[in-house]
Formats: C-alpha cells, sequence, structure tokens
C-alpha cells in the first residue's frame, strides 16, 4: 500500500462498512431495539406494573405479549424495561471502558513502578469474580437504583480493558512516530492527543461495544436474583418474577421468552457489530 | 534453453480503488548457475515478482503470463497444483524471514513437520541436515531451540537452510541481508555462492537494496520501475555502462559501495515514482526522465540489444544503439 | 517458569487477601447496628432470636479494637470457623458449603472442559469456511450473548415441561434420601443434566468464536505464508494454526472464570440445583449473612484455585513461558 497512501479516500471507511453484513446486520438489530425502547411505551396504554388484564393470557390482540400470573401486560413490561437496558449498559459501559483504559494506558505509557503497581492491581481484580463481588455488595447495601447499578458494574468489569488497553499502548509506544515525536520533545500530553489516541480510536470503540454487551448482561444478572434496582422494572426482573411465580409449570412461555430473546439479540447484535467493525479496521480479516 | 523463462507476466494486487499493476508484463530468462539480482527502487514490485513465482494468493490476481521451469510450464495461478514444484524445485526465502518461523514449535519440529508432507522421514535427513547448518555456520543446538531464542540473523540462515533443503532448481531471495550485522551478511553472501557452487541450487533471482552486495555474487542484475522491467545486463554492465536513465541514476546516486540505495532519495531525479494504481501511458519514468522526447509518449519494449543478451526498455538507448 | 508462577502466586495470594478483607469490612459498612439490623431482617423464630443476639456479638465482636476484630476473623477463617447459618439453623456455615460444593463442582468441571475442548475444535473448524462461518458466526455470538438463566429457563420449559423428559427442580428426587445405588446415581444424573448442557452451551459459543478469530489471525501470520510458500499442505497449516491459537483461549479461560461462576449461580438458581450458587442466593434472599460471607469465601478460593490449574496447564502448553521467555501472558 505504500505507492497509494497519498490518496485515500475519506469514505473507504464507509465503503467496507457498508459492505460488511455483519456490522449491517449488528447495527439494524441494536437500532431496533432503540427506536423500540423510546416509541414502545407510547405504543401501550398501561402501566407495567399495572393489573390490567385477566391472568395468564397468551398473547392476543389486546395483549401483544399475553398477560403476567397476575394480569399485567408483558409487552408493557418488555417495552419499559428496553429503556434500562441501555441505560445500564451505555453507563456501565462507558465507565468501565473509561476506567480501564485510563489505568491500563497510565500503566503502558508510564512504565516503570507506575505499571508495576497498576498491573498487580489490574490483575488482582481481575481475578474476584465480579458477579460474586457485585452481589454481596448489593446485598449488604438495601438501597438500589439503576445508576448505582452502572456504576458498581462499571466499578468491576475493567480489568480487562486495562489489560489490553496496555498492551496496545506498549506496541504503539514502540512505534516510530511517537519516537519521532519524543526527539522532537513534544509536550507528553501533545504526543498522546495527536499520536497515539487517533491509533487507538477505533480500538476504544470496540472496547467499549464489548462492555457494553457485558454490563447488559451483568445487570440482567442481577435483576434476576433480585438483586437489581428496587424500583422500576427490567427484563432480568421478568425472568425472575416468571420463573418464581410458576410461568414454567403453567407454560406461559410468553412472559419469559420476551424479556431473554430480546437480551440475546441485542447483546449477539453488538458483539457482531464488533466483529464487522474489526474487519473494516483490520484490512487482513476481511473475506476476499 | 534457459533454466527459467518468464514470459510477459502480469500480476496485480486487487484492491477497492481498482487493480494495483505492480507487475506489468516481465518477460526474462535465467540460464543454468545464473546468480540474477533484482535491483529497483522501494515498491517498484521487487517482492511481487518474487512471490508471484512461488505464491500467487489474493490480493494479488494472475493476469497473464508463462513460467517455465526446466521443461516444466508453472501452474502458478493455481493455488494447490502449484505445490508439487513449491519447495522441491522453486522456494523463497521470503523478505519477513524474520518471522517466518513458528513461535511455538522447536527448529527440528519444524523441519521434520515440513519434509514429512513432502514424504520424507526426518531421522532420514539428519546428516545431511548437520551439513547444511555447518555450512552456515549454525550450532547443531539450534535444532533443539524455539525460534524465538534465536536471533535474527540465526532465524534468517534457519530459513536459508529449510528453503533449500530439497536443492530446489530456483532459489528466490528477498532481502536477505537487511536486518544483518556486516559479518553475519558476509556469511550470508559467502553462503548464496557456496549453494550455487556445490550445485545445491541450479540458478538464483536475489533481491536487494544492496548494489555492492550484487556487485560480490550476481552474474547479472535486473533492474525495476515502477512495475516494470527497465534494464537486464551482466553485472559488469549494468554497474560500468548502465544504458536506461533510470539505471545510470540508480547507479550514479550510490556514492560508495556499501550504501544501499532505498536508504536516501535518489539524488537529482526529482519527483517520485508513478502510482500503480493509473500509471501513466508509455514509458512510466518519463515524468523524471531528463532525456524523455516525444516517442517516449509510447511505450518502449524491452528488448535485446547487442549479441550479449542485454535487454533494456528505453527509446533513447535503442536509437543510441541502432 | 519460578518467576511466572511466583508473580502468578502473589496476584492470588493479594486477591485473596483482598477478597476476605472485603469479606469482613462489607457488613461492617452497613447503616446503623449491624446486629440489630441483621436480627430484624432476618426472619427469625422467637427462641433463636436471642441465642443469634448473644452469637452476633461475639461473632463480631465488636467490644474489642477494630484491628483485633479483623485479625480474629482471619483466625475464624482459617479455623474453618465461618458461623452459623440463620436461614438453616443451627447449622454451621461450613457444614451447609461443604455439602453444596460436590453439586455446583459436578456441574461446572465437566461443563467447562467439555465446552472448551467442543468450541475450539468446532470454531477452528469453521474457520475460513465461507459457509460455515457465515452460519455458524451469527448462531454462536448470539449463544455467547444469551443470559445464562434464559437459556436455563428455554431448556427446562422444552425438555422438563414440554417433553417431560427431564426434572426442572433439584438434584435428585424428593423421594430419595441419598445413598449410594445404581438407582441414586442415575438419578442425580438425571437432574443433573440440563443445568450442565445448559452452561455447556453457552460456554460452548464463546469458545468456538473466540477459537475462530483466533485462527483467522494466526492464518494471516507470516509463518502461515511461509509454510504456504514451501507447499504445505493446509492440514499442517492448520494444526499449527490451532496450536497457537489455542494460547490465547487458555488464557481467556482463565478470564472467564469469573463470568463462568456466575453463569453457574443463577442455573443453579433457575434448576434450584443445590449447589453454591443457590445457596447464595437463598442466603442473599433470606439475609443470612454468615452464610453470605462463607459463600462469598469458597467462590473466591474455587475461582482462585482454578486459576491456577489454568496457569499450570499453560505452562505445560506453552513453551516459551516454561523457557522462561515470556514473563506474562
Ligand atoms: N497487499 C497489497 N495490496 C495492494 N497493493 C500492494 C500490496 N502489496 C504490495 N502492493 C503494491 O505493489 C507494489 C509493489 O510492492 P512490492 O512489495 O513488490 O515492492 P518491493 O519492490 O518489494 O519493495 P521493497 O523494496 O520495499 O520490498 C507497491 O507499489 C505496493 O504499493
Ligand atoms: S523511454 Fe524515454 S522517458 Fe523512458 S527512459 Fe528512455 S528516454 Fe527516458
Ligand atoms: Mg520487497
Amino acid at each position: 500500500m505504500k505507492g497509494e497512501k497519498g490518496k485515500k479516500p475519506k469514505n473507504e471507511f464507509l465503503y467496507f462498512a457498508w459492505r460488511n453484513w455483519k456490522l449491517r446486520l449488528g447495527l439494524a438489530i441494536v437500532l431496533f431495539f432503540v427506536v423500540l425502547a423510546i416509541v414502545g411505551p407510547r405504543l401501550t396504554p398501561h402501566q407495567p406494573w399495572a393489573y390490567v388484564g385477566p391472568p395468564a393470557r397468551p398473547p392476543s390482540k389486546e395483549f401483544w405479549f399475553g398477560t403476567t400470573m397476575f394480569g399485567q401486560d408483558v409487552f408493557t413490561q418488555f417495552v419499559y424495561g428496553l429503556y434500562p437496558v441501555f441505560l445500564v449498559g451505555a453507563l456501565g459501559g462507558g465507565l468501565a471502558t473509561l476506567i480501564g483504559t485510563a489505568i491500563g494506558f497510565t500503566a503502558g505509557y508510564r512504565g516503570g513502578w507506575v505499571d508495576e503497581i497498576l498491573n498487580t492491581f489490574t490483575n488482582v481484580v481481575l481475578v474476584i469474580p465480579t458477579l460474586a463481588l457485585l452481589l454481596i455488595i448489593a446485598a449488604y447495601l438495601g438501597v438500589r437504583s439503576f445508576f448505582i447499578q452502572a456504576v458498581f458494574i462499571g466499578c468491576t468489569a475493567w480489568p480487562w480493558t486495562a489489560r489490553a488497553v496496555r498492551a496496545q499502548t506498549l506496541s504503539l509506544k514502540a512505534r516510530e512516530f511517537v519516537d519521532l515525536a519524543r526527539i522532537s520533545a513534544a509536550r507528553p500530553t501533545k504526543i498522546i492527543l495527536t499520536e497515539i489516541a487517533p491509533n487507538m480510536l477505533s480500538y476504544l470503540v470496540m472496547v467499549f461495544i464489548l462492555q457494553f454487551g457485558g454490563a447488559i448482561l451483568n445487570a440482567a444478572t442481577l435483576d434476576f436474583i433480585g438483586l437489581g434496582p428496587t424500583r422500576g422494572i427490567s427484563l432480568g426482573l421478568m425472568m425472575q418474577m416468571a420463573l418464581l411465580w410458576g410461568a414454567l409449570p403453567l407454560g406461559l412461555w410468553w412472559w419469559f421468552v420476551p424479556p431473554g430473546l430480546a437480551i440475546a439479540l441485542l447483546v449477539g447484535a453488538l458483539y457482531i457489530t464488533n466483529v464487522g467493525l474489526d474487519e473494516i479496521f483490520n484490512p487482513k480479516l476481511r473475506e476476499m | 534453453m534457459p533454466l527459467l523463462e518468464v514470459q510477459d507476466l502480469r500480476v496485480y494486487y486487487q484492491t477497492i480503488r481498482g487493480d494495483v499493476k505492480a507487475l506489468d508484463g516481465a518477460s526474462f530468462s535465467l540460464a543454468e548457475g545464473e546468480i540474477m539480482g533484482l535491483a529497483g527502487e522501494s515498491g517498484c514490485g521487487k517482492s511481487t515478482l518474487g512471490r508471484s513465482l512461488v505464491l500467487l494468493k489474493p490480493p494479488m490476481k494472475y493476469v497473464e503470463g508463462r513460467v517455465t521451469l526446466e521443461d516444466f510450464s508453472l501452474p502458478i495461478w493455481d493455488r494447490e497444483k502449484m505445490n508439487a514444484f513449491r519447495f522441491s524445485k522453486i522456494s523463497l526465502i521470503p523478505q519477513y524471514a524474520m518471522n517466518a518461523l513458528n513461535p511455538t514449535r522447536k527448529v527440528k519440529k519444524i523441519f521434520t513437520d515440513i519434509l514429512a508432507t513432502k514424504g520424507i522421514k526426518g531421522s532420514q535427513v539428519l546428516p545431511e541436515l548437520r551439513r547444511r547448518l555447518e555450512m552456515v555456520e549454525l550450532p547443531l543446538d539450534v535444532l533443539n531451540m524455539y525460534p524465538i531464542e534465536l536471533s535474527g540473523g540465526m532465524k534468517q540462515r534457519v530459513v536459508m537452510v529449510l528453503s533449500t533443503f530439497l536443492n530446489p532448481s530456483l532459489l528466490i531471495a528477498d532481502e536477505i541481508t537487511s536486518a544483518l550485522d556486516v559479518s553475519t551478511q558476509r556469511a550470508v553472501v559467502k553462503m548464496l555462492v557456496d549453494f550455487r557452487d556445490r550445485r545445491v541450487v541450479r540458478a538464483m533471482i536475489v533481491i536487494t537494496h544492496d548494489i555492492s552486495l550484487l556487485y560480490q555474487i550476481a552474474d547479472s542484475i535486473l533492474v525495476m520501475y515502477a512495475g516494470k522491467l527497465v534494464e537486464k545486463g551482466t553485472t559488469e554492465e549494468i554497474l560500468r555502462a548502465p544504458k536506461h536513465p533510470y539505471t545510470r541514476f540508480l547507479i550514479a546516486s550510490l556514492p560508495d559501495i556499501g550504501v544501499r540505495y532505498g536508504e536516501r532519495k535518489l539524488e537529482g531525479v526529482p519527483g517520485c515514482p508513478p502510482l500503480l494504481l493509473q500509471p501513466p501511458r508509455g514509458c512510466r519514468f518519463r515524468e523524471r526522465c531528463p532525456h524523455a522526447f516525444e516517442k517516449c509518449l509510447e511505450e518502449p519494449p524491452f528488448v535485446a540489444i547487442g549479441p550479449s543478451g542485454r535487454q533494456v526498455a528505453c527509446w533513447q538507448a535503442l536509437e543510441e544503439h541502432a | 517458569m519460578q518467576r511466572y508462577l511466583a508473580q502468578k502466586l502473589t496476584i492470588y495470594i493479594l486477591t485473596f487477601f483482598l477478597a476476605v478483607t472485603i469479606d469482613w469490612i462489607i457488613p461492617r459498612f452497613m447503616p446503623g447496628n449491624p446486629v440489630q439490623t441483621m436480627l430484624s431482617r432476618a426472619a427469625l423464630r422467637a427462641e433463636a432470636v436471642e441465642v443469634m443476639r448473644g452469637y452476633y456479638l461475639r461473632a463480631f465482636g465488636l467490644d474489642v479494637p477494630v484491628w483485633q476484630q479483623y485479625l480474629n476473623f482471619w483466625k475464624a477463617v482459617f479455623h474453618g470457623d465461618l458461623g452459623v447459618s440463620v436461614y438453616l439453623f443451627p447449622k454451621p456455615v461450613i457444614r451447609v458449603i461443604a455439602e453444596a460444593i460436590p453439586y455446583t463442582l459436578a456441574i461446572l468441571v465437566p461443563a467447562i472442559v467439555l465446552s472448551w475442548i467442543a468450541g475450539n475444535k468446532f470454531g477452528a473448524f469453521a474457520a475460513r469456511r465461507r459457509w460455515l462461518d457465515n452460519t455458524v458466526l451469527p448462531l454462536g455470538y448470539f449463544l455467547t450473548a444469551t443470559p445464562y438463566m434464559w437459556l436455563g429457563i428455554l431448556l427446562a420449559w422444552g425438555f422438563g415441561v414440554g417433553l417431560g423428559w427431564f426434572p426442572i427442580a433439584g438434584g435428585y428426587s424428593f423421594a430419595m434420601t441419598p445413598h449410594l445405588s445404581w438407582k441414586f446415581v442415575l438419578d442425580l444424573l438425571w437432574h443433573w443434566f440440563l443445568p450442565f448442557v445448559s452452561l455447556f452451551l453457552v460456554m460452548f459459543g464463546g469458545w468456538a468464536i473466540g477459537m475462530r478469530n483466533m485462527i483467522i489471525y494466526e492464518l494471516e501470520a507470516d509463518y502461515v505464508q511461509y509454510l504456504e510458500s514451501l507447499g504445505a499442505p493446509r492440514k499442517l497449516i492448520r494444526r499449527y494454526a490451532f496450536r497457537n491459537a489455542v494460547l490465547p483461549q487458555i488464557t481467556g479461560l482463565a478470564l472467564q472464570i469469573g463470568t463462568i461462576a456466575a453463569g453457574a449461580v443463577v442455573t443453579e438458581t433457575v434448576f434450584s440445583y443445590p449447589g453454591i450458587g443457590k445457596l447464595l442466593v437463598e442466603a442473599i434472599q433470606n439475609q443470612d449473612y454468615f452464610l453470605i460471607q462463607g459463600c462469598f469465601l469458597f467462590i473466591i478460593i474455587g475461582v482462585l484455585l482454578a486459576n491456577l490449574i489454568v496457569d499450570i496447564a499453560y505452562l505445560i502448553v506453552d513453551p516459551r513461558t516454561r523457557r522462561g521467555m515470556v514473563g506474562e501472558i
């Protein structure tokens, strides 16, 4: 690619992005759920916890996703439950990305004893089973909200990101252009902003997407165990309710299928988007 | 009858912006025992030429051309069929020789695994392997080491031994000295000549930026410019009396033997090589050529001048000759 | 090699230290008087309240300085004295946990090992085979993205309720008492199957995809190009690529152990499978703090041991760490 360097068209990224079916599929699904989370609550006249119909009814014209054991509308619960998914995903995933990047980057860039300490710390937190930790924290601290949940998740999910970012930083640091900048005595912040950050941006986008998906799964697990936010509805909570109130033996599949399916589709779509992006950023991975 | 004959070989790289015409019609031949140097600026298509004779795979695209090696017509466009010729008849020491060995296998294991695919038992060839390692001045211990335990130069020599182990008729060595210190370079160079003298290989293409290296070992030199062959002649002819204006620049820009032309910009040659995506019509050196004249809008043919088999692709040189 | 192990052990010891400290701190951070809070939160029988109050006071040892309390906690941990369960009063926590451990191990260990092997094999097979790749890939991602509990619920619904092939709750039939006979063992297996499959499937997707991606990276490596230029057949190339791709997958296993443990917790909950996970959730729901502490401690110990085993496996498989050439993975 040496010869053609100067002539790289701007829209090359978009060109490959559009040609990549993984990216298209992934984004389409994510977008679908985003729209549903926004529009959904307006499509239903009910409130998630209100008893609005006969109990345990299968899907019908009136209750699109059927009703729960108590006559609550599953569709209403479902669309209201989507919003916190995105909230916790974005917030928790964003926080984890931020912390991980900051720690990994500092460790990799500074090196020496700073690296030693941060790296050990990262490895320690990495080994601690996050969910067990979240469980006991959530169990002891009574008051819980989506916000606090997201913060907890963000504060425990960062270690692998820190490790990955550290490795990336080390490899970038070893490259020529950073050396050049350093020789020319550019200030560290300038080197970071002009030389390293742009090269790492695509990578961080992918990390964030993975963290986004991970946060959604973690939140669903917490909610399912009954340690979710004390107020509001969530998809994990729906599944817990369904299991707790005998949806299984009674065969009320419409109660537990939609929430889990939505999570699996959404997180799966995020992962596939990531593969697509990876192929776009790494020409070598493209299918010929 | 030459050992290797390449006719009108065209190999492009497929990219979204179109085909990069990195090798645009190459015809040349190699005689038995000949060591041919392949020179030219970075990006002119030297590695592309070497690679397409051995492993032509996407994004490279075979367009046209014929390659004949010892009476066999090589199916270079067919990745599977070429396996019958690779390693045993035609072999490559790649430019990335430093990374060419699987890092998690011991050197010995790499040898035996590969040889096994050609139906050769590792234990049978151990004595020969020892001999070859001695030839490149490697201790026998390397066999029990992992590639990451070896220095760059050692890895390079291991790759040399492996690539030449089946005595291929044609060996293509791509930039094998560029990452080595001077004394290792010398050893490697001696080895290449040894290989030829001992008939391990029957002919060799040595791709390099280091003209002094060619001066030491090459019988002939082929110069490329922007995907085209521009001149071929004996080493003496090319170094003493270059005919193509580009070759002249190349030689003149060498202040002393030992400096590689790739490391400095061609002095006195304004501009840079054309992009190979849409190369200009006519002579590709036209923009930079001080002798360019009307005729150069047409493409100069790569033809023999004189009885020595010397070839050149330049209108001016042709007229001079005529 | 020693350096590598020493490094890892340091981290595990630090982690253990930190985890025990967290375990000790958290109840003390609860707002208000912890003993009172605990007693009022726990649904206790009347006669138990007094016993528990006295017990809690002694257990927390709130009358001595804080550092003494902390030391006492460590002593207790090393003596295996984790207190008494409130919810299963008066069983000692350690015994409750000891009874649950075999169940957890029974579903986790085979699920991890088998899914890892099968997933890697399958992912390697699918990589760069266009048709397989394009169908398997989305499916695999869907599987790893599936919340563990949802897959469990689906399986229980389909094979338990719908087809009636497997029970959907418990470690063995209610009518039975644990004893050693073929009948009981079969009953155990019968209850074991769905939770196991549920864990297996989710992990399988993850490993298959991880392997597929790793292989694709490997196939682009220079050494593969070189092998190709030497006319090596696909089989050899894939074998090399697979071996190299397995290494990061082992590291991946270490990274995943925490998540897998979490998966076991919810899977056990779905199937009311009597392992540590279900115990923990019940302990939380019943505000049984000593049991929570105990479960957390044992999960940590399990995770650390698992990490250690993975490290040793890595040492065996990767010649480079064995020779001390790579400090860290
Ligand atoms: N994978 C590729 N895709 C597209 N174009 C490529 C690719 N590889 C090489 N090229 C183009 O083909 C041309 C020739 O490349 P080649 O590697 O043969 O050069 P070279 O003469 O060996 O250079 P060097 O001396 O630096 O090794 C270059 O202009 C380059 O831009
Ligand atoms: S053909 Fe014309 S432009 Fe090309 S090198 Fe010869 S004189 Fe120069
Ligand atoms: Mg080259």
